[in-house]
């Protein structure tokens, strides 16, 4: 049932957007799967170290949910997060900075690429605990309520924190207090090496909305447009009191957990038949086919992002590392 | 000046703090209807309502995780873990989350949460439920100590943790709710983070404690002084950030320390103390620092096994005497 109503809302949106919007959504997509792709380039280089996650394949969980958010609503995430964090409007310049380590990465070079920051774009973290992210987001929704603002939460997290407490904890809490949350399952059917399947007992995982008491709906996550429509009803639910909701997006990510993962769990078969569901190329066959977009007007989009990636590097690359000095600065507030 | 109770302390520091400041409030489990485990929240739902007294699910992990979230929306949680002990359960929350928030994003985000939690032996209620766990946020950057022994710096050290910027365990004993002290009724009486207090001079022996120890190192000192020992007292009051000085200011003068508390012996927060010591004024001391801590079992439930578990005077007594 959930299923043939996000279609349809799906439908409605692909319909009712303004070309300009469905554009845009497109860009960010793009400018996602192109960041990654230079992201993976530099990690070959050595520009990049550490643990470094790609979400190349996953861009239409990310634009879509945030799309359907105001500036001024917030977003939790995971170490997978350089999509959310573009999506949510970062200068992909202090994102690729930060990846590189640098001062003027958007967390000073301290955090990243699985602690990116922004207090002024409500990107309110990336969290490396798998779970750790759910906590915060509720009592961020509970500050809103609080404050009787406007605001609404979207939280992300894997499939791989379904068996966390933090998971339930944070439902029944979010539920209880009729929080302002929009929990956001991305379900990509591991969790490092580990089927879902092989993780928790109920794989349907849109279904541990109702033990929670809140709509919980499975949208096709390479479908920019039904995620959006879903979490547009969810954040509507949310602003107006209602509380939370779950959505579970079904996805893929195209490479493997982590730049240093051979992905040797997985065949190329089942890879080949995701990666013909791309979300990039999902979109672009709707905005041609359907509302007969240019490719040309896509073109230019994609060169335009490429040029801002290759901005990016180059401010990454050009920029100071942080001073060994002032390492133990900042440990606590005003020190 | 009134003369009440540590408990009545901390209730009197939460009621000035809400009524100062709309941000503040307070949440965890059984603070409201019940009035909290320890009575420390006491009256304040008839006053401030379910809003700002906020009874929540036995859910540790997400009762502090919901605090930092709410911090980083811009209130100022108090938030009652209803022992210690169930604080473990919130340790990633704690450790992984509060701690790292400020320093990990660039010093863009900050986590003003306060984290009260009871702690301590002494009532027989067993290995999970008497344990003094300060070492472990001792330990970890980012987080800021702060363990009363007064009801006067109950209050006045509550009230600075809620309105500063960092995230704060504030651990009370559950042996000193019922003590008297003192307390000024002044709204704006504070005391500052990292200033240890000499609560009694003299010149043989630096006693160093805080918490429940605090009592029983002034005691000891009673006894001392009818064996014509002359200890000094010093009550760290905050072990994050943790005033050294006054303690290198004392052995200067007495030549030896003793460090007491609660915690387990091993790796406790006199180990650090000790250390301290050492770097600080380790040609001033005429002896080895000495620790008198609880020994290195889990709680056992008997009382005469309890009693022989955890320090007292008579053991500071023992070792000042051993000192001399
Ligand atoms: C509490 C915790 N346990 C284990 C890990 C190690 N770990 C990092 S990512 C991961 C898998 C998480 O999978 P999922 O939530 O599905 O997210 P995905 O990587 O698929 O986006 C694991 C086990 C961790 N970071 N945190
Ligand atoms: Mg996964």
């Amino acid at each position: 049932m959930a299923l043939e109503r996000d279609k349809h809302t799906a439908q409605r949106a692909l319909l009712t957007l303004h070309e300009a919007q469905l554009l845009e959504l497109y860009r960010r997509m793009v400018l996602i799967r192109q960041f990654e792709e230079k992201t993976a380039e530099m990690y070959a280089r050595g520009k990049i170290t550490g643990f470094c996650h790609l979400y190349a394949g996953e861009e239409a969980v990310a634009v879509g949910a945030i799309y359907a958010l105001y500036d001024k609503d917030y977003v939790v995430s995971t170490y997978r997060e350089h999509g959310h964090c573009l999506a949510k409007g970062a200068d992909p310049k202090v994102v690729m900075a930060e990846l590189f380590g640098k001062v003027t990465g958007i967390s000073k070079g301290r955090g990243g690429s699985m602690h990116l920051f922004d207090q002024d774009l409500r990107f309110m973290g990336g969290y490396a605990i798998v779970g750790g992210g759910l906590p915060i987001a509720t009592g961020l929704g509970l500050s809103v309520q609080y404050n009787e603002g406007p605001e609404v939460v979207c939280c992300f997290f894997g499939d791989g924190a379904l068996p966390q407490g933090a998971f339930h904890e944070s439902l029944n809490m979010a539920s209880l207090w009729k929080l302002p949350v929009v929990f956001v399952c991305e379900n990509n059917f591991y969790g490092m090496g580990t089927l879902v399947q092989n993780a928790i007992c109920q794989e349907e995982l849109y279904r541990f909305a109702q033990p929670y008491k809140m709509p919980g709906v499975r949208v096709d996550g390479m479908d920019v447009l039904e995620v959006y429509g879903a979490t547009m009803e969810a954040v509507a639910r949310a602003r107006e009191g209602d509380g939370p909701s779950l959505i579970e997006a079904v996805t893929y990510r195209f490479r493997g957990h982590s730049m240093s993962d051979p992905v040797e769990y997985r065949s190329k078969r089942e890879e080949r038949i995701w990666q013909e569901r791309d979300p990039i190329k999902n979109l672009r066959r709707k905005l041609t086919v359907e509302r007969h977009v240019a490719e040309g007007r896509l073109g230019e989009i994609e060169a335009e992002v490429a040029r801002q990636i290759d901005d990016a590097v180059k401010f990454a690359d050009e920029s100071p590392e942080p001073s060994v000095e002032e390492l133990g600065k900042g440990v606590y507030a005003g020190s | 000046m009134a003369r009440i109770s540590y408990r009545e302390a901390l209730n009197a520091a939460l009621r000035e703090e809400l009524d100062r400041d709309e941000r503040v409030f307070i949440m965890g489990e059984e603070v409201g209807y019940f009035g909290g485990a320890f009575k420390v929240t006491d009256g304040l739902l008839a006053v401030y309502g379910e809003k700002r007294v906020r009874d929540t699910p036995i859910s540790e992990l997400t009762i502090v995780g919901a605090g930092v979230g709410a911090a980083m929306g811009g209130l100022k949680p108090v938030v009652e873990l209803m022992t210690i002990n169930f604080g473990l359960l919130a340790m990633d929350q704690i450790v992984n989350h509060a701690a790292k928030i400020h320093y990990m994003f660039g010093g863009k985000a900050t986590v003003p949460i306060v984290i009260r939690a009871p702690q301590g032996g002494g009532h027989q209620l067993g290995a999970q439920h008497s344990q003094s766990l300060e070492a472990y946020f001792l330990h970890c950057p980012g987080l800021r100590v702060v363990i009363p022994a007064t009801p006067a710096d109950a209050k006045g050290l509550l009230k600075t943790a809620i309105r500063q910027t960092d995230p704060v365990i504030f651990l009370e004993h559950e042996s000193l709710y019922g003590v008297k002290g003192e307390v000024p009724e002044d709204n704006d009486f504070l005391v500052p983070f990292g200033q240890a207090a000499v609560l009694r001079e003299g010149k043989d022996v630096t006693i160093v404690a805080y918490s429940k120890c605090v009592y029983d190192a002034l005691s000891a000192a009673e006894a001392l002084e009818n064996a014509g020992i002359d200890a000094e007292v010093i009550d760290l009051r905050t072990l994050n950030p943790l005033d050294i000085q006054t303690v290198v200011a004392s052995i200067k003068k007495t030549g030896k320390a003793i460090v007491a508390y609660e915690g387990w012996r091993t790796g406790g927060a006199g180990a650090e103390i000790a250390s301290r010591i050492y770097e600080a004024a380790f040609d001033d001391l005429d002896a080895p620092v000495e620790r008198v801590a609880s020994l290195d079992t889990p709680m056992p439930y008997n009382a005469k096994l309890e009693h022989a578990v955890l320090p007292s005077a008579g053991d500071i007594v023992k070792v000042a005497e051993q000192m001399m």
